[in-house]
């Protein structure tokens, strides 16, 4: 496999929502729990969960929108959790975002010119003269025409929108882009639309992607390997046809057994999870999926199972899957 | 037939000019049936369940059509029979569970306040009632959640109580506008497997509103699919997927990932996008995205045609058309 890009260990991301008269923390939100993963060059990592499970919180982790709790981020070897702000912002370029909601993501007073000339700009990329050619170029290539330059955001479609805040983010060449959620507010037809110029511009720009969404037909189609969060931990990792034929972990087989089929002939056996998600203000003790597993086993609600490696690339964490599973009562 | 919509037309009188949000449908819905509307965003399937339930906003306006529910013209009724109705004979749940519920008031008085409107019971035979639908939709504990703000519940929850609040006082059409689109999948499927079963339990007619044809097919018995305010295409549920007849249904459905797929090559696209609805093309409002686009497409608009139970808006089922060809 190609050299490493991206690799998060141990990651965390707490969020203090109350503190005591001493300003010591009292209710601890852990969104992200010791998460580890390495994203390829070349490759396009999914991320999938229901909300609330973290995946956003470690998107905005690596373009420095949060500051991690502790952990360590090792792009291309350089760990960018312990680097001073002015250092890490440099790094800022290599690693875009590409938002969910394109409405809100574009600054209504500026043209589409403008908003991908920004970054260019800030980062003094280009001499100003040679900016204009720049823009056309990647108008061109999210597949807008360059005398829509001049437009407001307000007279673009959602699609449309879409492509500008992809040409936004390729302004600056990054390596890796994370994509969080693009395609959830737009319509079908649209979405494929999105969806094939995500994957054509991998190509053409030699990206990396952290693609994060809460569908999995979504992330099948354009991943490489995907892993599953649930309520702050990664709970399976595998190469996507390996994850979808061979599902392990309960909650991965609940999650794919939950998308509707557009095949109404076939009926599957559905697993149908009862109640909600946890609150991560509070989870369960012991593995985080516990409360709702269909295939709880004693000790899962006092132990944390770890991520280990089931078979060549395919982690996941549950006891289910261990021949190396701890003997509770010698514990 | 519990409700039956022939030629309904709602109009939005803007400053540029007309929008035909819903251009001459007509449908109808049987005791116990689920319908499913599907179309993309502006296609008018929202503005066809608001005009049934007679809640279309200014500048909206039904201008044409009647809806007849158990044979009755609920255009020609006042806003007071109206309002008797909504709620008790025909209810609605919507697409944000957050925004449809009041911040300020109690779980509890929310559903007893409808409750309390149209059947005349008892306060304390309202309360019971509410705490039973809270426990009939799957809500643990009802007594105790029905004691909460709508803040404290989770979004999958607030939507059992939406459901709840609907179901309430008996409704025999139930129509949910985009009940899940807001929840996760997993959530989503519980969701659907209650309404499914509230169905059977209640034998209500539901009108399901929807842009995603996976939910269509999970639980839906016939489909109608939307594009700029027209019906293009109706069936029932397997014959659309099995056998789907028109261009846009056809390009809609292969462009959805499956997860069954396992070629890696682009997926399917429909081009361009929906047009302006100020400025539909001439002919059929599909034309310029379609790829079997035909000369006449562009000049004259087609009508709905039925073949063998299945409905299609389409020159290509055209015997005129046809015979062109040959």
């Amino acid at each position: 496999m190609s050299e490493v890009l991206v690799e998060v260990k141990h990651l965390k991301k707490y969020f203090n929502l109350e503190n005591d008269f001493f300003g010591r923390p009292t209710t601890v939100l852990k969104a992200v729990d010791d998460v580890s993963f390495q994203i390829h060059k070349g490759e396009a990592f999914g991320l999938v969960g229901e909300s609330g499970c973290g995946k956003t919180t470690i998107g905005k982790m690596l373009v420095n929108l949060y500051t991690p709790t502790g952990g360590e981020i090792l792009f291309e070897g350089t760990d960018l959790t312990k680097l001073s702000a002015e250092k890490r912002r440099a790094y800022c370029k290599d690693i875009q975002l590409i938002f969910q909601d394109p409405y809100a993501s574009l600054n209504p007073r500026m043209t589409v010119g403008d908003i991908i000339a920004e970054p260019i700009k800030i980062n003094k990329l280009l001499p100003s003269n040679e900016i204009e050619k720049r823009v056309t170029y990647l108008l061109n290539c999210v597949g807008l025409a360059s005398h829509q330059r001049n437009r407001y955001p307000h007279e673009f479609s959602g699609g449309q929108r879409q492509r500008v805040g992809i040409a936004r983010a390729l302004a600056v060449q990054p390596k890796l882009i994370v994509c969080d959620e693009p395609v959830s507010a737009l319509d079908v037809s649209i979405q494929a639309q999105v969806l094939n110029l995500l994957d054509e511009l991998k190509e053409d720009f030699g990206l990396t992607y952290l693609f994060i969404a809460h569908g999995l037909n979504v992330v099948k189609h354009i991943s490489d390997r995907v892993g599953v969060m649930y309520l702050g931990k990664l709970v399976e990792i595998a190469p996507k046809k390996e994850l979808y034929a061979n599902p392990l972990h309960p909650y991965t087989q609940a999650l794919l057994s939950a998308i509707p089929s557009i095949d109404p002939a076939k009926s599957k056996q559905r697993i149908i999870l009862t109640g909600d998600v946890p609150s991560p203000i509070d989870p369960p003790e012991g593995c985080r999926f516990c409360s709702r597993c269909f295939k709880k086993t004693d000790g899962c609600e006092e132990y944390v199972p770890e991520l280990r490696e089931v078979s060549p690339g395919h982690f996941v964490s549950c006891y289910l899957y261990k021949k190396q599973k701890p003997d509770f009562r010698s514990i | 037939m519990l409700l039956e919509v022939n030629h309904l037309q709602t109009e939005f009188q803007l400053k540029h000019g007309t929008v035909k949000a819903v251009n001459d449908i007509s449908f109808s819905i049987e005791k116990g049936e689920i319908l499913a509307i599907v179309g993309e965003s502006g296609s008018g399937k929202s503005v066809t369940s608001l005009s049934v339930m007679g809640l279309v906003q200014n500048p909206g306006k039904v201008v044409g059509g009647e809806i007849l529910f158990k044979g009755e013209d609920l255009l020609k009724k006042s806003k007071a029979e109206m309002q008797a109705i909504r709620g008790d004979q025909i209810s609605m749940i919507f697409q944000e569970p957050m925004t449809s519920l009041n911040p300020v008031y109690r779980i509890k008085d929310q559903i007893m306040e409808s409750i309390m409107t149209h059947m005349k019971l008892s306060k304390k035979e309202a309360w019971e009632r509410a705490v039973h639908m809270l426990e009939v939709v799957g809500i643990p504990s009802p007594r105790e959640r029905a004691m909460d703000y709508p803040h404290q519940m989770s979004g999958g929850m607030r939507q059992r109580v939406m459901i709840a609040m609907a179901l309430s006082c008996r409704p025999e059409l139930l129509i949910a506008d985009e009940p899940t689109t807001a929840l996760d999948v997993t959530i989503q499927a519980q969701i659907l497997d209650l309404l499914y079963h509230m169905r059977e339990k209640f034998n209500m007619a539901v009108l399901l509103i929807t842009h995603d044809l996976g939910v269509v097919s999970e639980a839906a018995d016939r489909v109608i699919v939307m594009y700029c305010g027209q019906i293009v295409e109706e069936a029932d549920v397997r014959s659309l997927f099995a056998n789907p007849m028109h261009p846009y249904t056809l390009g809609l459905l292969k462009s959805i990932p499956r997860l069954e797929d396992e070629s890696d090559g682009p997926l399917y696209m429909i081009k361009g996008m929906v047009p302006n609805p100020l400025k539909m093309p001439a002919g059929c409002p599909f034309s310029d995205r379609c790829d079997r686009c035909m000369e006449r497409c562009r000049r004259e608009a087609p009508a709905l045609k039925e073949i063998d139970g299945h409905k299609v808006r389409c020159f290509l089922y055209d015997s005129e058309t046809e015979e062109a060809q040959v």
